[in-house]
């Protein structure tokens, strides 16, 4: 078994350290059954996108100026604006020194002193993409309802519904949106799908499908939803996506990017010939649906082949990069070069993007796109095992990859999850566990 | 692809304003003489509008100039528009470099085209602030196509040999076959529904030169007829922004939001109000530049109660967010006065300096308490937010 040791990040007031006791009944107001009765928060409906048409249609603002402030825009930044005067979070975010690091590709930096402060490491298994869900640790069952901001769900109407006021229904159970109280910047929440039903951090098609939405609704191409498996820096294993707003393009968006397919459904596949994290990126799509479910089969591949991966949802929700990483496995085994390790920055989803969040002074006034540089290469998969990984991808897509062949090569056939060829020989980024792989599978 | 039959096809007189503030007499007329496709845009009036469109602009658009003035540029935008393109553009202005992007738009008849788009900010000499920006739109002929597919190994539509890096050379997604037959008259009988698969067209050398050309006249014409009327613009960057002044991209963020809300500056004298909102121009009644420069105090009057005036200074002093209800007097026709629900937040810059104060008014008499809405608390901190995130990334840019 695979471990390293790390500060856990604190997203909830209510997270104890794993040995404090949280046995204790309640009156803290949470989701559990004890505070549930007659709990109401605002619920946000978005539009449906097959009676609004295309997605596409939907997605592109056809706006004659610069649109203004989206509802949805409104409601998450009032409430997080509420919350933050109400003194929820553990330290003002705003206060943190951020700057661009010179250079090519204009990785942001963020100096964030308090972010780690107050909390013992911890010991984390990375070498299992899918754990089951385990109600004695730390859920988001367990936050204040103070903590969340408002139930969303994928509407049923063409327009967008809202009811300021809604109960919160156990047996219907919502996704809702919470602040993470240690943000790393302006706006950071966290999208729980289906909060009651307790799933564990594992993409499934439905909850890839709502992040988009909010990504789509939301309307700000500077407000983007971000993914973390475990093994890939997710600490808590209870479904959720991070997002919040950051008004400068990410590096991973701006690098230039190569097509390699396009499915039949019409989703372009590209990978990222300069970027440091070798990555996919997944665009078009006759819908939304199409492309969100294009990014879960893919994503269902490399859980149940244990790779683990970061998400990034950009755009609006027009462009979804795919990261499989394995930068905790190196970790665990000893292979991460000192200097990066020192640094203590682990390279989740918004790190990779190129958002830098910095415990130490001296990493931020010293920081320089080299440093960077390193830390996330450490993090990219050796680009023999990245052709291995994106050729399982492929297949499960229902797409070979064969750049030789013209355009039109399009193999037409669903294999969802797909028979898995493994290559014995490990190497970096490799399968962690060796055989089969049912063998990862967790199954609940 | 928005752009519709309007009503209000009047120019605005802020879209007047934009060109008498700063050039003399007959700018328009000199610069309706020159042959190039251009616009002009203000970034300073909410919602970046064209305030200038050239006699080729609008006859390679199909639109008529009432049509186009005070429309945004992304109006020319469609479905296929290249997102990374659109991007690079946005960039450019949140930076105020120049940018040289090719870019698929749409006419007004909704048929696609391919142009080179050509954009530099243009600056006041004096204060280094952004004036206009100058985009010059070039349409791709299409004769670079022809010449690279030709050197291509196969015509058939095997187009796996080409480089298809978003930057490198055109190319499209079912084949080429059709284009090659096509020869000098391609814009015109091409088939347009080919043209919005491509995903990258990339303009030939000569076209980038005379985009370069176009934009170096319109500004030699806009420095020229700047000499004239004392305020002198020009395509570099002379000095750096003054304090009082906002970045052109902070502006652009702000315009965004719909509501009453000013920004003043505390690190100058008397904390003088360095943006307002249009919504507060109408709740208020005054215009623009009467309010800009001066304290909010005018806002005041015999009957606005004195202790909630020390209230909010001393918050103000500590750094502290408050609310408060306060009596304002109008500039309106009626000279009315209206009791403002005013909540006052610091707001920090990427230094995590403060470097603003926000004040976001909402009318109490007003306080729509529809329930399908956001609560008026809600509204107005939505409003604190979205400043927020705007001041502070408006001062992490890297040039």
């Amino acid at each position: 078994m695979l471990k390293i040791k790390r500060v856990p990040t604190v997203v909830s007031n209510y997270q104890k350290d794993e040995a404090a006791d949280e046995s204790v009944g309640c009156g803290r107001n949470c989701l559990g059954a004890c505070c549930i009765n007659g709990a109401r928060l605002p619920l946000y409906a978005c539009k449906n996108l097959e009676k609004t048409g295309a997605g596409e249609k939907l997605v592109l603002s056809h706006e004659a100026k610069e649109p203004p402030v989206a509802f949805l825009e409104s409601l998450v930044l009032g409430e997080w604006e509420d919350r933050f005067q109400r003194g929820l979070f553990r330290y003002d975010v705003t206060a943190c020194e951020t700057k661009v690091i010179p250079g090519k590709y204009g990785f942001v930096a963020q100096l964030n002193e308090g972010r780690h402060l107050k909390k013992r490491p911890t010991e984390f298994r990375v070498d299992k993409v899918l754990q089951s869900f385990d109600g004695n640790k730390f859920n988001f069952t367990k936050v204040g309802q103070e903590e969340l901001l408002f139930q969303f769900e994928a509407g049923e109407d063409g327009e967008v519904q809202f009811f300021p006021c809604m109960p919160i229904d156990p047996e219907n159970s919502p996704s809702v949106v919470a602040i993470n109280v240690s943000p790393i910047e302006y706006g950071h929440v966290l999208l729980i799908p289906r909060v009651l039903d307790c799933l564990p951090q594992r993409i499934d098609h439905k909850s890839l499908l709502l992040a988009l939405h909010m990504a789509a609704e939301a309307a700000n191409p500077y407000f983007r939803l971000g993914y973390n498996s475990l093994g890939a820096f997710a600490t808590i294993n209870h479904l959720h996506f991070q997002a919040y707003y950051l008004a400068m393009p990410f590096p991973l968006e701006k690098a230039p990017s190569k097509k390699m397919i396009t499915t039949v459904k019409s989703v372009k596949i590209s990978e990222l010939p300069s970027y440091p994290v070798r990555s996919l990126l997944f665009e078009g799509g006759n819908s939304m649906k199409d492309l969100s479910d294009t990014v879960s089969d893919a994503c269902v591949c490399l859980q149940n082949n244990n790779i683990p991966f970061n998400i990034l949802i950009s755009d609006c929700g027009r462009q979804i990069f795919l990261m499989p990483q394995c930068y905790a496995e190196k970790q665990a085994l000893g292979e991460v070069s000192p200097e990066v390790l020192e640094t203590q920055v682990n390279p989740a989803v918004w790190e990779i993007s190129g958002h830098m969040v910095l415990k130490r002074k001296k990493d931020y006034e010293g920081a320089s796109e080299e440093n960077a540089w390193r830390l996330l290469a450490e993090a990219s998969l050796s680009e023999e095992r990245f052709k291995e990984v994106n050729d399982l991808i492929f297949e499960a897509i229902g797409c070979s990859n064969q750049e030789e062949e013209p355009e039109g090569t399009i193999v037409h056939q669903q294999n969802p999850s797909g028979s898995v060829n493994q290559k014995s020989n490990r190497t970096h980024g490799g399968p962690i566990t060796n055989g089969t792989a049912s063998e990862c599978l967790v199954l609940q | 692809m928005s752009i519709t039959e309007s009503s209000e096809s009047v120019f605005t007189t802020e879209e007047e304003e934009s060109f008498s503030a700063r050039y003399s007499l007959w700018i328009k007329e000199a610069l309706d003489e020159l042959p190039h496709n251009f616009t002009i845009t203000d970034p300073f009036i909410p919602g970046h509008p064209i305030v200038f469109a050239s006699p080729g602009f609008l006859k390679m658009s199909g639109y008529s100039r009432e049509e186009v003035i005070g429309r945004n540029g992304r109006a020319f935008q469609g479905p296929k528009t290249n997102r990374r393109s659109v991007m690079e553009i946005r960039e450019a202005i949140r930076e105020e470099r120049p940018v040289q992007v090719s870019i698929l738009n749409y006419r007004k008849s909704g048929s696609p085209f391919w142009m080179l788009f050509h954009m530099i900010p243009v600056f006041g000499k004096s204060d280094g602030k952004v004036i206009h920006f100058v985009a010059v739109q070039v349409p791709i002929s299409g004769q670079e196509h022809h010449r690279k597919m030709r050197n291509g190994s196969g015509l058939s539509g095997d187009m796996s040999d080409y480089s298809e890096m978003m930057f490198g050379s055109c190319r499209r997604e079912v084949c080429f076959g059709h284009l090659v037959h096509q020869d000098r008259a391609l814009p015109v009988e091409f088939d347009e529904q080919e043209l919005e698969n491509w995903e990258h067209c990339e303009a030939s050398e000569s076209e980038k030169l005379r985009a370069a050309e176009a934009i170096s006249n319109v500004l030699s014409v806009l420095t020229r007829y700047s000499e004239f009327s004392g305020r002198l613009v020009c395509g570099k960057r002379y000095c750096l922004r003054g304090a009082d002044c906002l970045s052109s991209s902070l502006v652009i963020s702000l315009g965004r939001i719909k509501q009453s809300f000013v920004l003043t500056n505390p690190c100058l004298p008397d904390m003088p109000i360095v943006y307002a909102s249009d919504a507060f121009l109408t709740l208020t009644g005054y215009k623009r530049q009467e309010v800009l420069g001066q304290n909010c105090r005018f806002l005041s009057g015999v009957d606005t109660d004195s202790s909630v005036l020390y209230e909010m200074k001393e918050c103000i002093l500590e750094g502290q967010p408050c609310t408060v209800q306060i009596l304002n007097y109008s500039n309106r026709k009626d000279k009315s006065t209206f009791w403002n629900l005013l909540h006052i937040s610091p707001v920090r810059n990427a230094s995590g300096k403060t470097a603003y104060f926000v004040g976001v008014q909402v009318e109490a008499s007003c306080r729509n308490t529809e329930s399908k809405e956001l609560r008026p608390e809600t509204r107005q901190l939505s409003v604190v937010g979205a400043v927020r995130v705007a001041v502070r990334s408006s001062f992490m840019v890297t040039c």
